[in-house]
């Protein structure tokens, strides 16, 4: 257990060793790990939610990295943007459909709800803890929306506009109906089952013919609905894979339901033989199950669909004659002049026409350093300005640039991804032939021998070898290992999953954002003139804090006071004042004309080097890293300790690559790999037989993860790069992958087990039954029997696997 | 037992009636998020709701909703 008072109060991320960020909570001091979680909390209590601290199970999302730009939010004001998702109402008040980003457990739904609602001017504010969707109605003349997306970023959540698209649509509707399936087979099954009860015990006492006679036709009405609505994806699925002269595991299941249910209708209408209701709705339910939860698990992530949208910015500055326009980014067209303000995004591929431009490519290279363009140089949509405002023409219609270039590439990935072996559907394929084949073989003869008995021993031959055991067998242990890896902190969204990661072999790791956190850190402090650590990074964070490069949110933590003056060079450093000291940060050469004179020789190759420097000469050097997860050492280890081969695919030099490698005990380093690389890498190892886990995190990662046989992304990903991967690290624990790996493992063993256990049953049944020695009740018995044995072996999955 | 030809219809009766109802449940969309609901009902936040005179002093006074 880690120490909670080296943890943040708000998003527990272990606080800085400088933290300074204190503020009183309950009458005790809390320190926090940046100004942003302290503005949350204060925001919190002012408005007595401070009950959320209580209430939470999981910490806040970290903040450090989000400061949204309030002048941003007020082009959610403008009606053009609005258009595509906000509806007005009859009443003059407006509703609008948002996503929240952000929300962690139950407690942020109850904070984001008090705090919303009780605003003025809000009429409605209702969030969606599954997926984190929001609908807000608001009276436009008593509060702007801007304004309440600024409440909204107060307590530390981040609001997108959400659009609707058609395939979210599509998922709504099928949720709802599942809903109502499962519950005409929940009410079904508990009426046939009390019915069923009261001919189970008529049948030994004395019933009166007649009575039993009205309780089977009751029980035929209320079973038919659960066959004929409840049961219906079955009989589709089946007829779908019949089709395609495929057998999987549909067939089998709507051939018992519908068996079952035929033979029952028949004994009802004709008089004698068994009936069969509450087994038909039992089935039905349990299997019913199963599939909900197996596709609650598929959707979680909820934001699927839309994550493009929410990468690309929603308008524009167009510049016409001098005079500045805001517009969707959809108008623009090539040779437009635009107008981009640090901290917003490049609409679309574009040529900058300013002189200079640090431009945050993150979301293209995964790299979180801004690099430098000059005039007349491409910058790709989506990517970020940093520094200054800058004027860039357009020279690709927003639908057509490179980011959109890496979808198309997306599209192709995941065509070609390799189909993971399914052992129940292969095995359930010639059980049901040997099944139906029997069933056709055994009528005939005793069609021969006995015709008046024949359909009766076919219909208890299909029955008896309800394959209940054999298609509960994968999906119960699938639920219940999918379950507790959720608990775990991983979330799977495609089936195969536990079945690939189970025979995986070599797990390829993107290095930034993955294995490293992706934030740049002061790494050491070397002082020149003897100036004490603390003092030179106080010095270094007042000149940083008037920039928005991300080398200066590096120094954010050591914040004490202002600077006098300063000012930013694009892709040079900082000028400024401090103490009544001229004084300048940033690149050696950059830094050393501070005292007109040479820079000192740079302390180490690796990392990033800043100097320091005043009018009287050198000061200190800083060297700036990209900080390796702490836990990362220990993962590598434990993945090496499950056999498996690791290497890491990333696209910075070799020199940091090695570095990190090094460190963490990683054999194997790719270094320099454009996404297209790592893809063909990928493809190469797995033509040549290797199973390959690719975890990653940005866009550029989004063509490798949809082409790797099984592909994580962490959850500080790009909602993007989540909605293409096949599994969520939630917890961005990355000691979890190993432990994920071990019960994918152990799942696939209980699969087999399960499977082995069933076919032997139904084995030992089949030939019983189709001599005519079962009598029902034994059959009904042994089915149910070995259900329970098959779902009890499953749910030793929901334990913990042993050492993780 | 002849009852049971009266009372067996009426429990059909009142299952469509209970089935209907839970197909418009869902259809109005109080289906759409099963989570939340477990989770709210444990949260104390109807203390603005006690009466005065109800109320028993709280070790931290600062429990007490401002707003």
């Amino acid at each position: 257990m880690v120490d909670q008072s080296k943890l943040c109060f708000h998003c527990e991320t272990p606080l800085p060793t400088s933290g300074r960020f204190e503020l009183e909570v309950q009458g005790e001091i809390q320190r926090f790990c940046c100004p942003a979680c302290r503005a949350v909390t204060q925001t919190i209590l002012d408005s007595g939610l401070d009950k959320y601290y209580q209430h939470r199970d999981k910490p806040a999302a970290d903040l450090s990295t989000k400061l949204s730009p309030q002048a941003e939010l007020a082009l959610y004001d403008s009606p053009d943007v609005q258009r595509e998702f906000v509806r007005a109402l009859s009443d003059q008040s407006s509703e609008a459909n948002l996503v929240i980003e952000g929300i962690s457990c139950a407690a942020c739904v109850w904070l984001l709800e008090k705090h919303i609602g009780n605003l003025a001017g809000v009429e409605r504010f209702n969030v969606n803890l599954t997926n984190h969707r929001a609908r807000l109605t608001w009276n436009p003349n008593e509060v702007q929306l801007s304004q309440l997306f600024a409440q909204i970023l107060a307590i530390g959540y981040t609001p997108h506009p959400y659009h609707p698209n058609r395939e979210e649509q599509l998922y709504q509707q099928e949720h709802k109906r599942a809903i109502r399936r499962l519950g005409v087979a929940g009410v079904g099954m508990m009426q046939v089952m009390m019915m069923a009860m009261a001919l189970y015990l008529g049948a030994d006492l004395t019933m009166d013919p007649h009575i039993a006679r009205f309780i089977r036709w009751t029980s035929l009405i209320v079973a038919t609905p659960v066959v004929l609505y409840a049961a219906r994806p079955f009989f589709i699925a089946a007829l779908r894979d019949l089709r395609t002269r495929h057998l999987s595991m549909d067939v089998p299941v709507s051939i018992a339901i519908g068996g079952a249910y035929i033979a029952s209708v028949w004994a009802t209408i004709f008089g004698g033989g068994e009936v069969y209701f509450d087994s038909v709705s039992m089935f039905t339910f349990f299997l019913l199950i199963g599939r909900f939860l197996e596709m609650q698990a598929r959707h979680r992530t909820g934001l699927a669909g839309n994550a493009l949208a929410n990468l690309l910015p929603a308008s524009a500055i167009k510049l016409e004659a001098g005079t500045e326009h805001l517009v969707p980014v959809s108008q623009l067209s090539v040779g437009d002049l635009v107008l981009v303000k640090p901290g917003h995004s490049i609409p679309t591929d574009s040529m900058l026409i300013s002189a200079h431009a640090s431009i945050d490519e993150s979301a293209l290279t995964g790299e979180p350093l801004p690099v430098t363009r000059s005039a007349g140089e491409l910058l790709t949509g989506g990517t970020l300005n940093v520094d200054q405002p800058i004027e860039v023409r357009v020279i690709a219609a927003p639908d057509q640039g490179r980011m959109s270039a890496i979808l198309n590439l997306l599209d192709r990935a995941q065509a070609d991804k390799p189909d993971a072996a399914r052992v129940a559907d292969k095995v359930a394929s010639y059980f049901v032939a040997a099944v139906l084949l029997t069933a056709l073989v055994v009528g005939s003869s005793w069609y021969l021998i006995r015709p008046e008995d024949a359909v009766w021993i076919v219909l208890s031959v299909l029955v008896v070898t309800c394959p209940c055991a054999l298609s509960l067998a994968t999906p119960t242990a699938l639920t219940a290992a999918i379950g507790n890896l959720r608990q775990m902190g991983l979330l799977i969204t495609r089936g195969h999953v536990l079945e690939s990661l189970a025979q995986s072999d070599l797990v390829a790791f993107d290095k930034t954002g993955t294995l490293t956190t992706g934030k740049l850190s002061i790494r050491q402090t070397i002082t020149i003139d003897g100036t004490p650590a603390n003092e030179c990074l106080a010095i270094a964070a007042a000149l940083e804090s008037r920039s928005e490069h991300p080398i200066a949110s590096a120094f954010a933590d050591y914040f004490e006071y202002p600077p006098q003056r300063a000012k930013n060079h694009v892709a040079a450093g900082v000028e400024g004042c401090v103490d009544m000291r001229d004084l300048r940060i940033g690149k050696p050469e950059f830094a050393a004309q501070a005292y007109l004179g040479e820079p000192p020789t740079r302390p180490t190759d690796s990392g990033l080097c800043l100097l320091l420097a005043s009018s009287d000469g050198p000061i200190c050097w800083f060297v700036l890293d990209d900080q390796i997860r702490p836990e990362a050492t220990e993962a590598i280890a434990a993945l090496h300790a499950l056999n498996l081969r690791v290497v890491m695919l990333t696209g910075d030099i070799a020199e940091n690559g090695q570095r990190v490698a090094k460190e963490l005990g990683i054999e194997q380093v790719e270094a320099q790999m454009t996404p297209e690389a790592k893809l063909s890498w990928v493809n190469r190892q797995q033509q040549a037989g290797r199973r390959v886990v690719m975890v990653g995190d940005g866009i550029n990662d989004i063509p490798v993860l949809s082409g790797a046989q099984t592909s994580i992304a962490m959850n500080e990903a790009t909602d993007l790069a989540k909605t293409s991967a096949d599994a969520v690290l939630i917890s961005t624990d990355l000691r979890k992958l190993a432990g994920a790996i071990a019960q994918a493992r152990r799942t696939r063993r209980i699969i087999k087990q399960n499977i082995a256990w069933s076919l032997v049953y139904n084995l030992v049944a089949l030939p019983l039954a189709s001599l005519g020695f079962i009598a029902p009740w034994m059959a009904a018995i042994g089915m149910s029997a070995s259900s329970l044995v098959v779902v009890g072996n499953a749910l030793r999955l929901t334990r913990n696997p042993r050492g993780y | 037992m002849d009852i049971i030809y009266l009372l067996i219809p009426i429990a059909i009766v009142l299952v469509g009636f209970g089935t209907a109802a839970f197909f418009w449940s869902v259809n109005s969309g109080q289906f759409d998020d099963l989570e939340s609901p477990a989770h709210r009902i444990l949260y104390d936040d109807d203390e603005a709701m006690i009466p005065e005179d109800a109320r028993v002093p709280k070790a931290p006074a600062k429990d007490e909703p401002k707003a």
